[in-house]
């Protein structure tokens, strides 16, 4: 491991255990508040400022980073189960099945990956409690972003599916799921550990991207996304620097994901 | 004479076959995009909800009226193919939203995301190719150190933020466009040039003396340029990608925030057209790009 990846998986860490420990670290939570401070500039008591309602910032930016740190993994998880279900079915069952799969990853990947986020997540409601938000838009991230990786799962399936050893398999009696289950998945895992880290990143910032056009997790609960809102409102750099936090969290903790997925790149 | 005139015939014959094929999968594709998102808007909660059906000023006459405006959106098939029949004849349905037709909408809409995403476009293949190549060819640690950080910092960066940037600095929405698009060029044509100037018959070449720029005309842009092309086709879906955000936070009425507008208002005849044409756009570009590596490759061999 090289000293950046090590730094960098420091960092990403620190931040986890950070946000996990938000509870501890801003004990007046994300949701209270100072009425008699609002727009507050840092101070002891609160080290970020407040926003404009008079919330405290750094308890927002911690539970808005355990929120995205936590259910982008969990976004990743699915989509990378639908791409193992997809792709690597597929591209085991070979033939038709392959070029089915293939023409419907085909489809999803011919629209632009934001057009069709923001579009399926504007059709959903957006009226609803904070705790139903996060579950949908993590969960239309999990089901909307499982098509590039079903192409290289086929593709890795297909080329396993006449290799020596899974000829031996068949020739010795073994088919269907069992043979799939057994031998097929298990050497797929490389290419399904290698797409599902590469997905984390990409969730965190499509969850991002949805937040600041106002179609992520509802208020009061906070998100990376909803936190990177509040730019909307600044007016120059120099006024407010402090509000600009956490951008550079997201950019540090992006960029640590970055270095640390450099080798998971490659296996992809 | 009629030797040499087979091959080429034949040729023609395979690059035409390739695209016809290109062409039915394109065809194929728009449509089942167009019945996807047709469908995905029909199935969406409040789909068939008039605001102005809370209007208590109207009577029970109208109010029915409003409901059976709609009526021919329930069976999603029968609207489906309604529409196709009206695409055929040029009718593009009228949006419930903006209450004006498609057409005339797309027709006002179009030319301001094709410049911003266009000139995005352009700025960002000038600026990440110019960055990759003199990375690669002077092979300096400041060039490489300069390029591999900035890239980096811009692909960190959610585009929605660029957007919102470019706003708080008062600079052109295409200059987001160009930094959300560049970092996936730099990356992937630095890794590119390193390669095919990491070839035994490129050093040969330096070390016959060939100048750097026949070098790199005879000897580097035949080896990426083929894989160069496919990520042009590509670089155009992002860049239409990042146009909604762009459009939406710059105030810019182009085909992004049109889609914007679309989506928040559930307008099915709006919807299934920006997706159909953006399907269409991001398809060509694509097949294209292939067909030209396509080409390139058969034209080598």
């Amino acid at each position: 491991m090289t000293r950046a990846r090590k730094l960098a998986c420091v960092v990403v860490l620190v931040v986890c255990a950070m946000s996990l420990g938000a509870n501890w670290l801003a004990p007046a939570g994300y949701a209270k508040q100072f009425r008699e401070a609002p727009d507050a500039p840092p101070s002891r008591q609160h080290l970020l400022g407040t926003d404009e309602v008079g919330r405290d910032r750094f308890a927002r930016v911690l539970y808005g980073t355990r929120i995205s740190l936590l259910l982008a993994p969990a976004a990743a998880l699915v989509s990378t189960a639908l791409a193992a279900l997809v792709g690597g079915l597929a591209g085991y069952l070979g033939g038709f099945w392959l070029r089915l799969a293939r023409g419907f990853t085909d489809l999803f990947l011919s629209l632009p990956w934001l057009f069709l986020l923001i579009t399926v997540r504007a059709l959903l409601p957006l009226n609803v409690s904070p705790l139903t938000s996060v579950l949908i838009t993590f969960l239309i991230l999990g089901l909307l972003g499982w098509a590039a990786s079903a192409r290289v799962l086929s593709t890795s399936a297909d080329a396993l599916r006449n290799s020596d050893f899974i000829l031996q398999a068949r020739a010795s009696g073994l088919h269907g799921p069992r043979l799939f289950l057994i031998h097929v998945l298990p050497n797929l895992k490389p290419v399904l550990y290698a797409q599902f880290w590469i997905s984390i990143p990409v969730f965190i910032l499509s969850e991002a991207n949805l937040g600041i056009l106002g179609l992520g997790v509802a208020e009061p609960l906070p998100s990376w996304g909803s936190l990177l809102r509040e730019l909307e409102g600044l007016i120059s750099f120099r006024e407010e620097p402090w509000r600009l936090v956490p951008l550079l969290l997201l950019i540090v903790v992006m960029t640590s994901f970055q270095l640390l997925l450099s080798n998971e790149e490659v296996t992809a | 004479m009629l030797q040499q005139s087979l091959p080429a015939k034949t040729q023609l014959w395979k690059i035409a076959q390739r695209i016809a094929q290109k062409l039915a999968a394109i065809v194929a594709l728009v449509l089942l995009g167009g019945l996807l998102s047709a469908t995905l808007v029909r199935m969406a909660p409040g789909f068939d909800v008039d605001e102005r059906q809370l209007d208590p000023s109207l009577s029970a006459e109208s109010q029915l009226a409003l409901r059976q405006s709609r009526a021919s959106e329930h069976n999603i098939l029968s609207f489906y193919a309604g529409y196709l029949r009206g695409a055929i004849h040029g009718d593009l349905g009228t949006s419930h939203a903006l209450g004006q037709p498609v057409q005339s909408l797309l027709r006002e809409r179009w030319p301001v995301t094709l410049r911003v995403a266009g000139i995005g476009l352009l700025l960002a293949w000038i600026l990440a190719s110019t960055l990759a190549f003199t990375a690669c060819l002077w092979r300096l640690p400041v060039f490489e150190i300069f390029g591999t950080t900035v890239s980096g910092a811009f692909l960190c960066i959610p585009a929605a933020v660029l957007a919102l940037l470019s706003v708080i600095l008062n600079v052109p929405g295409y200059l987001a466009i160009a930094l959300i698009v560049f970092p996936k060029i730099y990356r992937y044509s630095r890794n590119l040039f390193a390669k095919a100037y990491g070839m035994p018959h490129i050093t040969a070449a330096r070390a016959r003396g060939l100048s750097e720029t026949r070098i790199l005309a005879c000897h580097v842009l035949p080896l990426a340029g083929p894989q160069m092309m496919a990520l042009a086709g590509i670089t155009v879906s992002v860049a239409l990608g990042a146009a909604i955000p762009v459009e939406v936070l710059c105030g810019l009425p182009g085909i992004g925030q049109l889609a914007w507008q679309a989506a928040l208002s559930r307008d099915l005849p709006l919807l299934v057209n920006l997706t159909v044409m953006v399907t269409l756009v991001t398809l060509l570009a694509n097949s294209g790009a292939d067909v030209m590596v396509y080409m390139l490759a058969r034209g080598e061999s």
